[in-house]
């Protein structure tokens, strides 16, 4: 039994009397210990898939499928249930860390606030574990005292991670926890992440739109695209053969150092992914996808094993791809 | 289990007292400035009422039978270089124009007694106002759409919308005067009964019911605009990522509320609030002025019309003071609340 288990899982919004599917049927693992690397561009709902975990979907949703932490079905719990295990079981360290914390309260107060909910821990106890935490993430203790404005981004970044570590979670999901800041703070706050995942045997669900920040992290990694997975498989191999050609098209827009052919042709992948509420027929990716053929746009393909892979592309493992 | 080495981090000099402490010298700031627009305003008082067209003896005569010696004084007066005027005026801001022409008293002892009934009526209808408001727009705003916010967003719209000295007079018609099965319950004006020692108990109570009906009808409009503004604050809060984490930690929708959104978004209605305050001490003039209370905002009315000019220029002085004490103290409060602004 995986620790998170995705299971034919469908997000709807519903939106002025219209049916938005931002995610359709996916089905995916996460192993304890493991770190599982979610890409795709804005909007293709990797960030919708994953609020899914601790209920945090707006209401407008509707989600189907099951989603299950430790063999427990999340969707069938009671609210009192999903709040007893957020954060406890399954934290998140949240997108832009610049605004995830509270500006009128100290850090450290922010950080105690779950541990005093979900254990029970004097407040003392609660102050040194803040110590512990902030110490783990290469702070010194005595920044509990500080507000979040007077941190750097990079500094917010990794309190907002002990503030992860907080309860011991069994899962970490980190949306898009890097993007905001600059290289040299990326690098640091990757390390501390890869660290934690092996010395502490959680598991992650990293989500970027950096294939080559997710190779470099995670053990394996899934492509998404239009709310459903592309590509799935072994990080190093989807970043460095991948099959699908969206992952190839993200893989190629990364330069990687030492290699030329990047230098005098970086390459992009014109357009935009498409709007939920209005999927093109076929393979969602065929108005985009350089090598279309006919029958793309006609009929879907799925998730089939090729190699090391899982790719939906009809033109995997046929003469033409 | 350091995975990082410790970077260098700024240190706080919080532990510091005196003028390295960030509080400390906000507060050193915010009271500096206060005082520099004091300064400013007290100059620029004594030069706006000496740029008045017209001949200022005529000014502060008119309409009165005054004896051609007692002309011939004030003119002297008048003649003095402006620097030995302004000198005199400065050293004691207040009464330094002379005795209230219409009252022929000194000007502090016609303000002193109107002091007290607009304090009363503004700093009640305040605290009302403050309290009901904020928790108006904490309710609304966190439960944006259901039915609760709509009755009382709709409702502290019209509220907010009517012009207070309209509402003053429908409140005398209603509960003063009565209408239809509504008998007058209320007294129509003043702040107690002729020949009632306001010093006991039963005097106490005689001025809370004279001053149901104003205090009221001023709650009724602040309070529209405290909710409005509240609720705008607390629905912008609601939306932000902090609140989202709070939530994700597991805490519940009151907590989340209390704990995360509610500080945040107190900090704008409690600069509306206090700024208000401050205009409120002379803008209560048009419910002063229904309710016949004699507070400031009839005493402003009465000098206009003479216009009595040395009581004119103290209670212009008086205002803008009341504005920028409490402008001061909502900064402070400011500071207190919001670390932000501190460093």
């Amino acid at each position: 039994m995986a620790l998170l288990e995705f299971d034919d899982v469908s997000v709807t919004y519903r939106s002025r009397g219209a049916d938005i599917p931002a995610v359709r049927g996916v089905t995916l693992n996460v192993n304890a210990g493991e770190s599982l690397g979610l890409a795709g561009e804005s909007g293709c709902g990797k960030t919708t898939l994953t609020s899914t975990v601790l209920r945090m979907q707006p209401k407008s949703a509707k989600v189907t499928g099951e989603i299950r932490l430790n063999g427990d079905n999340i969707l069938d719990m009671t609210w009192g249930q999903v709040r007893a295990l957020r954060w406890a079981e399954a934290s998140v360290v949240f997108q832009g860390a610049m605004h995830a914390l509270n500006p009128v309260q100290k850090i450290g107060d922010q950080l105690a606030e779950p541990i005093l909910l979900h254990s029970k821990v004097s407040k003392k106890d609660a102050d040194r574990r803040v110590g512990e935490l902030l110490e783990m993430v290469g702070l010194p203790a005595r920044r509990a005292d500080a507000y979040p404005h007077q941190l750097s981004g990079g500094q917010k970044q990794r309190v907002m991670i002990a503030m992860a570590l907080a309860c011991d979670p069994q899962l970490i999901i980190a949306d898009e926890p890097t993007t905001a800041l600059d290289v040299m703070v990326q690098a640091q706050v990757l390390n501390v992440l890869q660290g934690l995942v092996k010395e502490l045997n959680v598991g992650m669900v990293f989500i970027s739109h950096d294939l080559s920040v997710l190779s470099s992290t995670c053990d394996r990694i899934a492509v998404m695209y239009a709310g459903k997975i592309v590509e799935q498989g072994p990080a190093a191999d989807v970043f460095d053969h991948p099959q699908h050609p969206y992952a190839g098209a993200l893989a190629g827009a990364f330069p990687r150092i030492g290699d030329t052919r990047y230098r005098y042709s970086p390459s992009g992948l014109p357009g935009d992914p498409p709007f939920p509420g209005d999927l093109p027929s076929g393979c969602t990716f065929h108005p985009r996808c350089p090598v279309a053929v006919e029958r793309c746009a006609t009929t879907e393909p799925s998730l089939i094993q090729h190699g090391s892979h899982q790719t939906a592309c009809l033109l995997v493992g046929s003469e033409i791809a | 289990m350091a995975l990082l080495t410790e970077t260098p981090a700024r240190t706080p000099s919080a532990a510091a007292g005196g003028w390295a402490n960030p509080s400390v010298r906000y507060a050193v700031k915010r009271t500096g400035a206060a005082i520099s627009t004091f300064i400013f305003v007290l100059i620029f008082n004594f030069f706006l009422f000496r740029i008045l067209p017209g001949d200022p003896v005529a000014l502060y005569t008119r309409g009165r039978n005054v004896d051609p010696e007692s002309i011939r004084a004030l003119e002297a007066k008048l003649h003095r270089p402006i620097g030995q005027q302004f000198l005199e005026y400065a050293r004691n801001p207040f009464t330094g124009n002379g005795p209230s022409v219409k009252y022929n008293q000194s000007v502090w002892e016609v303000i002193a007694p109107a002091l007290w009934p607009t304090l009363l009526l503004v700093g009640t209808a305040t605290l009302i106002a403050t309290i009901i408001g904020v928790w108006l727009g904490i309710r609304s705003g966190w439960n944006r759409g259901e039915r609760f916010d709509v009755i009382s967003s709709n409702t502290t719209l019209v509220l907010y919308s009517m012009p207070e000295f309209w509402f003053g007079m429908i409140m005398l018609i209603v509960f003063a005067v009565g209408i239809g099965p509504i008998p007058g319950m209320f007294p129509t004006g003043g702040l107690s009964d002729p020949g009632v020692d306001t010093s006991t108990p039963a005097g106490w109570l005689n001025v809370a019911w004279h001053l149901f009906l104003p205090v009221t009808t001023l709650a009724v409009i602040y309070l529209a605009e405290y909710s409005l503004i509240m609720r705008a604050s607390i629905i912008e809060e609601r939306g932000q990522d902090y609140v989202q984490t709070a939530r994700a930690k597991g805490l519940m929708d009151k907590m989340v509320r209390r704990q995360h959104a509610v500080p945040n978004a107190l900090l704008p209605t409690m600069t509306l609030v206090f700024l208000n305050l401050g205009f409120v001490v002379g803008g209560a003039i048009t419910i002063e002025y229904v309710f016949s209370i004699h507070g400031l905002g009839s005493l402003t009315v009465d000098a206009l019309q003479g216009p009595d000019v040395p009581l004119l220029q103290a209670l212009f002085l008086l205002f803008s003071g009341a504005v920028i004490f409490a402008n001061l103290v909502a900064d402070l409060l400011y500071g207190y609340f919001d670390p932000r602004v501190r460093t």
